[in-house]
């Protein structure tokens, strides 16, 4: 059976869906967050309509491009360790049988019912120096005595890989259980070793989805703006939490919506720019 | 098909059953349309589990007036829901209690419905400051409760009392502080000058405020948490782990109650004296219910009775309350407040905050 081009205005009504779909939760939003971004700011009060850059202009500074900075090096950071972690991880996972397999996809779901609240709060005694690790490390004779953990980068990194770690899981999973093992047996009589046919087999192929899934992944961490309120100092604090001090404490809606604006074209960016590094490799040279 | 057929009947029949007794259980309502009512916004958690608990109810006992009440976040998130849904002629709740700062920017929209004096007798029995009025006279709001902001402490941790504001510098200190993160609600900048500058009418000029700046910015390293969320300290405080900062003096003394090491000092500069009104959206049609409420509120033996219940600082004379000594010491003190400084949030919001977020970020 060959493709067709579509002839009539009937034959687009399967996309109807979709688009509708696009409009109402992604571009509606997004225009919506786009115009408030040009409105202009009422000190002491709200905002009323307008076309200012003030908004922009506020924001194109040496003090956010830093911040701008470091949320995108934290998000990619977390996306690469959660991929790197996940990988050989999920792989192991899809080779176990059935029934071990949905134990471990129950556990991970289960994970994902946590809020960023309860994740934050958690990690945040766990790293504590009175009610933490620490103490078992001294238990165990590791430490001389315990010491606090948070508030620190170590702390915001490793609750975000955490939150992150089942999303990634459940991403490469499909893919991975579908993947044909012959190819590494094949590998395998040609006297390739396990571990040599892992990375130089089964990641080339994959190499799309890994792709996916960090891209997925780095999106996801982008957003997070609790866990590195509540683990972090200052320092570590993304744009999203700067965003959410304008939106909900300064009700500066503009100012807020121009930094969520540039985010989300940054990111944009930065995906669209993975793609064709990706395209462009796949390529035969 | 007969099968299906009968499910369908089957369904549908369930269906009608069910908006039957949807209708059935919306009758008393209709019924009891007529019976008043006042939705109510309090701070969320200790604060309106407080107000439920002991002040509400007899409120309801006196008036007849059924109190809904509506959680609030803190802050100005609150300001803006109301500010939303007042464009869409909605009241999430008529009356809420609201800070000082955010009464001040809902009147910048008119937020706020005037309220007649003359419906609320009571107000007589308020101190001066806890009127507040639109600029042309109009009354947008009445002092609901005041509180304290206090130099908190885990005694396990420093022994000795701290007696100054002046402690949260000292270099001892170092990594153990923690404070308020927001410009708006820390009221640092206030602190600092009365300790260090002679006063808060030193932060009337811009020169004066960045110079407040620049000794705050020197106690920066001996902050281990800038928090949002008051359990994010409390925590911190009662295991000793950040055995020092700023926190409101009516939970501490529940925490002290509860058996922790902590204690709340009215340092000598003053605590912090922050307070909440009680205002009323102008898309309420609750207007009569309203002022009834903010009369009752206003008694001097409501006062003091949240004093003793919810631990908040009357806002209605002293001579007028039956607080003896020591129930007044628990919850204030003789020595001068530090007032924060509405004006300055107001005027210059944004130039104050983009400064506090370089300051303690960068």
């Amino acid at each position: 059976m060959t493709q067709r081009k579509p002839q009539s205005l009937a034959d687009y009504t399967p996309l109807f869906y979709p688009a509708l779909m696009l409009m109402v939760f992604f571009v509606i939003p997004f225009g919506t967050m786009m115009a408030v971004s040009f409105f202009q700011r009422d000190v002491g009060g709200f905002y009323t309509p307008d076309f200012v850059w003030d908004n922009y202009e506020r924001f194109f500074s040496l003090f956010f491009a830093k911040i701008l900075g470091f949320s995108l090096s934290l998000a990619m950071l977390v996306s690469l360790i959660c991929v790197t972690i996940s990988f050989p991880f999920t792989y192991l996972l899809t080779r176990c049988e059935r029934k071990t397999q949905i134990i471990w996809l129950i556990v991970i779901l289960s994970v994902l019912s946590l809020s960023e609240v309860i994740i934050g709060f958690a990690w945040s005694t766990l790293f504590s120096r009175t009610a933490g690790i620490g103490n078992i490390l001294v238990w165990l004779g590791v430490a001389e005595k315990s010491t606090a953990l948070y508030p620190g980068f170590g702390a915001v990194l490793t609750a975000m890989v955490y939150q992150a770690l089942p999303y990634t899981v459940l991403v490469l999973y499909p893919s991975l259980s579908r993947f044909d093992t012959s190819f590494l047996e094949a590998a395998k009589t040609m006297g390739a070793s396990p571990v040599r046919a892992f990375l130089n087999v089964l990641i080339p192929v994959q190499r799309n989805t890994i792709l996916a899934t960090v891209i997925m992944v780095f999106v996801f961490a982008l957003g997070s703006y609790l866990l590195p309120q509540i683990l972090g100092r200052p320092q570590h604090w993304t744009l999203s939490v700067l965003i959410t001090d304008q939106a909900i404490y300064q009700s500066n809606m503009p100012f807020a919506a121009a930094m969520a604006v540039f985010l989300v074209l940054m990111s944009l960016a930065l995906v669209g720019l993975t793609l064709l590094i990706g395209r462009k490799s796949e390529a035969p040279a | 098909m007969s099968k299906i057929n009968q499910s369908r009947i089957s369904r549908r029949t369930v269906l009608g059953a069910s908006a039957a007794s949807v209708a059935a259980l919306s009758m008393p309502g209709i019924l009891r349309a007529d019976e008043r009512s006042l939705k109510v916004g309090v701070y969320g958690g200790y604060f309106k589990k407080s107000f439920d608990t002991h002040i509400f109810p007899a409120f309801t006992e006196a008036t007849g007036i059924k109190v809904e009440s509506v959680a609030e976040p803190t802050g100005e998130a609150w300001l803006v829901q109301l500010e939303q849904a007042a464009r869409a002629k909605r009241a999430p709740a008529d009356v809420s209690m609201m800070s000082q700062v955010a009464l001040l920017k809902g009147q910048t929209t008119n937020l706020w419905a005037a309220l007649d004096l003359s419906k609320i007798p009571n107000s007589a029995n308020l101190l001066g400051n806890f009127i507040n009025k639109y600029e042309d006279g109009r009354v947008a709001g009445i002092g609901a409760v005041s509180w304290y902001v206090n130099l908190v402490s885990n005694t396990d941790v420093i022994k000795e009392e701290p007696t100054s504001w002046a402690a949260l510098w000292d270099e001892a200190r170092k990594d153990q502080l923690g404070l308020l993160a927001l410009v708006s609600n820390s009221f640092l900048l206030e602190v600092t000058a009365k300790t260090f500058m002679g006063g808060t009418s030193a932060l009337v000029t811009e020169e004066g405020i960045l110079k407040a700046f620049d000794k705050l910015s020197e106690l920066k390293d001996n902050v281990r948490l800038w928090y949002r969320d008051e359990a994010q300290f409390e925590q911190g405080l009662k295991s000793g782990e950040i055995p020092m900062g700023q926190y409101y003096h009516d939970v501490t003394g529940l925490a002290i109650a509860d058996g922790h090491p902590v204690r709340s000092t009215f340092p000598k500069e003053g605590g912090i004296l922050d307070s909440g009104s009680w205002a009323l959206s102008r898309a309420s049609d609750k207007v009569e219910e309203a002022h009834i409420f903010m009369n009752y509120m206003s008694q001097p033996e409501v006062q003091s009775n949240m004093s003793r219940k919810v631990g908040t600082a009357p806002t209605v004379k002293r001579s007028l309350l039956d607080l003896t000594p020591e129930e007044f010491a628990s919850v204030s003190s003789e020595i001068d407040p530090i007032i924060p400084r509405y004006d300055m949030y107001q005027n210059r919001s944004d130039w104050l905050n983009q400064k506090w977020t370089e300051l303690i970020v960068g």
